[in-house]
Parts: C-alpha cells; structure tokens; sequence
C-alpha cells in the first residue's frame, strides 16, 4: 500500500540554473514527510521528479526499491495534489474521484461506489453529483484528495495544497490531512513554504534552500536544534547577534559581541552568529546570573497568550524577547531601563550555512 | 449609454451609434429585407411591374424542384431535382470540409497552445499568416497547377514510386474540397488555439498523474474544454464553404457543382433576381438550420461560440 522513497543524490538543472543540488534522502513507508523551504528553493522540482513530470539531470528517484527513471507519471504509483487542485471543471464530483478508476478501465457502477465510498472518508456525503464550481475551498481539498486517493497510490505527494484557503479552514484541514494519512497509511510527501504546517503535521521534515536539503529531522529536533543560520531563521524567530567565538570548549563556547560576550552552545563550527530564540529571552530589573544584557523597552505588544517586548540595547542593537502570559507577570513599561537574559544552554552558535548529506 | 455619453460627450457618442445604426440598417438589414421582398416576386419585363401578373408567391422557391436526373445515395439511385442534388452535395461536402479542417487543425492548435514554447510562438503564427497575404485567387490557381494531371504532386508520387501512373485528381468534389479546406483551415485553427490556450496545464498533467493515457486526456478533459472553440471554428469553415464561390468556380470539375454556382447561373446567366434571391436565402435558411441542429447535439451553446 505504501513505499519507501528514495532520492540518491538527485540534481536537476534547468539550463544553466541548477534547481536541485545533490540532494540525499530517504522518505520511510507510511511516514508524513515534509519538504519546507522558500519559494524557489527546489521543492516543487523534488516533487515533479518524484511524480515523473521531470527526469533528474544526474541521480536516481527510487520507489518501493524500484528505480523510476523513464517511467512516465502515468506509470509511476505516485499521485499528486496540484497547489490549484487541478479538478477537472466539467465533470461532477464523482466523475472527477474516479475519474483514475475509469482509466483503469473499472465499470461505471463500481466507480460510482468507490467515489461514494471515499467521499464518505473526506466527510463529503451527498455531493457526487455536484459540479466543482458549486463547492466551497475546502470542499474542493477533499475532492482533490479523494481523486488522489481513488487510484490507491503508495504515494501521495501535495504540493502546497492548503495555501489558497484562509487561515480557519487550513488549520482545520491540517488536522484533516494528518488523520487521512494515518487512516490509510500512504506516505505523505508534503512541500510547503509555512513552517507552521510543516512543523504541525509532519512526522519529519527536510529543510532547503537553493535547491540545497539543509536540515533533515523531526519537527522538535529542527525547531530547537538547527543545524544552520538558515534552518534557525526560516522556522520560527531569532534574535541574530554578529560576533566572534572565542574559548571554544566542549560544546560550548564565548562568543564576544559588541554588547558583550556570552556562553552558548557549539556544534562543530568555529565561526558563526549567535541565534537565541525571542521566548528563550527573560527580562528582569536586576542584571542575571550569566547571558545578560542592559537595554531599554522600546514598544511592548500585548498579544493575548504571549507579550512581545522590544528592546534596544547601549548600542543601539535590537532585541526582542517572547514573554508567556501567564497571568501575573509584570508588563513592562516602555521607555524602562531593564536586563535581558538567556540561559547559556538555548543559544546556539551556527556557520550560516551547510548542507548536509542525511 | 450613461457611460459612452460621459465619457465620450453628445456628439462622439451619437456619432458612434448612428454609424452602427446605418451599418446594420442600411448595409445589412435594408439589402437582405429587399431580397427577402423580391424572392417572393415574379421575374417580370419592366412593363408588367406592379401589374396584375406582379404578386407574391412560392413559385420562385418551387424551381429548385424540376428536372430530374439520377442521384446515387449509397448505392440507392434517387430520381432527383438536379438543384436539390446541388444544394443536398453542397451541405455534405461543406460537412466534409468542416471536419476535415477540425481534424487538421486539433493537433496544430494544441501543439501551439500546449507544447510549443511561447518563444517561438511569434514566428510560427506568423509562418501560419504569410500564405493569406497572397490573394485567395492565385492561391487557388496554385492548386488548380499542384493538383493537374502531369502536376508537380503527380510528378513527387511517382518519384516516390508511391502511384504507378498518374492520377486525375481534378474530378468529382476532390479539388473542391482540397482548395476549400486549404482556404479555412486557419478559421478552424485559431477558435481551436483560443480556447486550449485558456486550459489551466495542470490539468493535463492531473489526468496524465492519475494514469490517464494520452488519447483519453483529450478526449475526456482537452476536448471537452475546447468544445466552444470547436463549435465557433466549425461554424465558420462550414457557413463559407457552403457560400463560398470562388474555389468551386476555379477548382470545380464538371461533376462538382457548388450551390453558389447555381445561384450565380440564375443572377447573371438568366437575370432571373427573384428566383437567385429565393435560392440564396434558402442556402442561408438550411445552413442556419443545420448549424443549430449540429449545437443542439454537441450541446453548444449560442452564448459559447460568441465568446
């Protein structure tokens, strides 16, 4: 039902311009795999090399074990999700889920059946007969998926499916798209640019820039340990501080900065910049222990469940710090004079970039 | 009308409606109504004009019944008017031309629209465009010479060794349909281009994604889309064929008679308006019948073919 896939250092030239760069991977059966990036990053062309649209320049696309060069996307056990859908407009509802089967040359009573039967999986009763244009957003999503799934693929390969619906109805069909997944075990190869849906859904996730894969690990492993400046920056927030590293010891080091010098985690690079993320940041009016740094609140945002501070420090460096609201905690006031801090343990010295070879 | 006035002023607003207004009344309506008038009229010497022999009737409608000759429908040999088997070739061959054409230009419309690339988009219409530069005329006269019996198209298929001895291509409806296909093709080919253009190649891809073989892509998902652009290029390279006159006057054999040539014989031969005039509107009904009978069954719409 579901395979494995494997991308044996791929590259994908498109003229002079190389889209994909060496790029190693191996995708399990049944896993939820993510690839997040920006837009131009290569993903899209990851995934056209998986489904058959594009023959790797250099490399080999393996699924199931089975080596996929010259095979067509009609002959590949892929099936992909287009970022527009992709529905055919002139054909109701169930013509469209089965129109795969009916290639597949299975009898119109049967067909009719299974577009039932998987309408009722993507929770879309009672509409077989309607024409596409009379669905909702969503309503489309799920047909695209039924139409994807009819053909039983070991593959389903989405590209950025959810980014034409608003932000309800995407969340709502994250949570959609993760249960389908699990409810039929197909391997799940996802390509988005939102970090949110890539960290919510996933069960790993492959990080790229410039047709290069950064960072390739679960969800918790790429939010708080990135390998690189980029990986640190693309997903979620960061305080960036410019500087050198000075005693580097075991796993950690000093870094001096023009506000100061500070302890920080260090992996095997010895130059670099220092990344601390905004909720790992804690204000206090007394100096701390280690990591602390004198600034004064510049604009402060109440933001319901979180409080974003920022704040400048002696020379004018900007820093921003996530406060939780949990309730009793102490807005500060712009305008004060304060300390800003971190533990030694969530700062992270990172060369800006490397690609790696997972 | 609010909207012209203000943002043209009285006079360019009056000027531009009163030109449609003469355009259709005086240039289309007047014409066609003083036709329609006289083809119920009698073909009369100037003196009995509004005399007592001057009256509407059918009579003029009823030549095209007379004179019998033989008329072979599949074998079956039909005692036939001899201007109803005209006028009966005339709508089948015109069918004839109509899908020949659809057939030529289904594959070189998708390949501009679909696979070429939009670089040399440019050149290639325009490679299309140059042969309309040269009058529809010498194109015809081209043909008539390609197509003669010790022609240069003879001449290549023996050299090819593809015929053993010449063939006289020039006969029945053959050259007739060769010159009309030639002229319309492109009627048929940019409707077609128009409206493949407009399908998202997503969807090709979906369907191909989905296992779908060629053939059935487009027969299922390209063809369906370009229905209205079939629909408005069949309309047109049919409605011309039908009324053309020129290439069944200069390709015709003397088996290919053309509706129009019958209906020039009646105008200028025999002087006889009234009775062209009844023949030419009832090429103009049937044609307009056949078309709107040929919509209900492909289930095109009016509104579709405009677009």
């Amino acid at each position: 039902m579901s395979a494995a896939i494997e991308l044996d250092d791929i590259c994908c030239d498109f003229g002079k311009f190389r889209a994909v760069d060496h790029v190693n991977v191996t995708i399990k059966a049944g896993e939820f795999f993510s690839f997040l990036g920006p837009s131009g990053c290569g993903k899209t062309t990851i995934l056209r090399m998986i489904s058959g649209f594009i023959e790797p320049t250099e490399g080999v696309v393996r699924i199931g074990g089975q080596d996929m060069k010259g095979q067509r996307p009609n002959q590949r056990p892929t099936a992909l999700i287009f970022q527009n859908l992709a529905l055919f407009p002139l054909m109701p509802v169930w013509e469209n889920i089965s129109f795969g089967l009916e290639v597949r040359g299975v009898d119109k009573v049967k067909r009719r059946a299974r577009a039932e039967e998987l309408l009722e999986l993507v929770e879309l009763k009672d509409s077989a007969d309607k024409m596409i244009s009379q669905l909702s957003g969503g309503q489309k999503q799920r047909v695209a998926i039924a139409r994807a799934l009819a053909v039983e693929p070991s593959v389903m390969l989405l590209d950025e499916p959810l980014s034409a619906l608003d932000l309800k109805l995407r969340q709502h069909m994250r949570a959609e798209l993760r249960a389908i997944q699990k409810r039929t075990g197909v391997t799940f190869i996802y390509i988005t640019h939102d970090q949110g849906e890539a960290l919510a859904m996933s069960d790993r996730v492959g990080v790229m820039s410039q047709g290069k894969l950064q960072q390739v690990a679960d969800p918790r492993e790429i939010y708080n340990n990135p390998v690189n400046g980029f990986v640190a920056s693309f997903v979620g927030e960061n305080n960036i501080l410019t500087g050198e590293v000075k005693k580097a010891g075991k796993g950690e080091a000093e870094f001096a900065t023009a506000i100061g010098t500070f302890r920080a985690r260090l992996g095997n690079a010895s130059h670099g910049k220092l990344y601390i993320r905004p909720e790992h940041m804690t204000l206090s009016s007394k100096p701390g222990k280690e990591n602390s740094v004198p600034v004064s609140i510049a604009d402060v945002s109440f933001e319901g469940n979180f409080i974003t501070v920022q704040a400048k420090a002696a020379n004018g460096t900007h820093l921003i710090a996530e406060l939780r609201n949990d309730g009793s905690a102490t807005v500060p006031a712009a305008g004060t004079n304060m300390h800003m801090s971190f533990a030694a343990e969530r700062a992270s010295i990172l060369p800006d970039t490397s690609s790696v070879g997972a | 009308m609010e909207h012209l006035l203000r943002r043209y002023g009285t006079g360019l607003t009056a000027l531009c409606i009163g030109l449609t207004i003469f355009w259709l009344a005086v240039l289309v309506l007047l014409p066609n109504f003083t036709m329609l008038e006289s083809s119920f009229r009698p073909y009369l010497a100037k003196v009995d004009e509004g005399g007592p022999l001057d009256f509407y009737s059918l009579r003029n409608y009823g030549m095209v019944l007379g004179n019998e000759v033989d008329f072979s429908i599949f074998g079956y040999v039909v005692q036939t008017p001899v201007r109803l088997k005209v006028f009966i070739l005339t709508i089948v061959y015109s069918a004839l031309v109509t899908v020949i054409t659809f057939a030529m230009a289904y594959p070189l419309a998708y390949y501009l629209a679909k696979i070429v690339s939009p670089k040399s988009l440019p050149t290639l219409f325009l490679l299309l465009f140059v042969p309309l530069w040269v009058s529809e005329i010498l194109r015809s006269f081209a043909w008539w010479i390609i197509l003669a019996f010790k022609g240069p198209l003879n001449a290549l298929l023996m050299t090819l060794g593809l015929i053993s001895e010449e063939v006289r291509w020039i006969s029945g409806f053959t050259p007739v349909v060769v010159g009309l296909v030639y002229t319309y093709v492109l009627f048929m080919v940019f409707p077609l281009y128009n409206s493949m253009q407009s399908l998202d190649s997503n969807q090709i891809e979906a369907a191909e994604d989905l296992g779908s073989p060629w053939w059935r892509t487009h027969w299922r998902v390209i063809l369906p889309h370009a229905k209205p652009g079939i629909a408005s290029g069949a309309v047109m390279v049919f409605m011309l064929s039908a009324g053309s006159l020129l290439v069944p006057s200069l390709l015709g054999s003397t088996t290919s008679g053309w509706f129009t040539q019958t209906i020039q014989g009646i105008m200028l031969d025999s002087q006889d308006w009234n009775a062209g005039a009844a023949f030419a509107f009832m090429l103009l009904l049937v044609c307009t019948i056949f078309v709107s009978i040929m919509m209900r069954v492909f289930g095109v719409k009016l509104s579709d073919i405009a677009k």
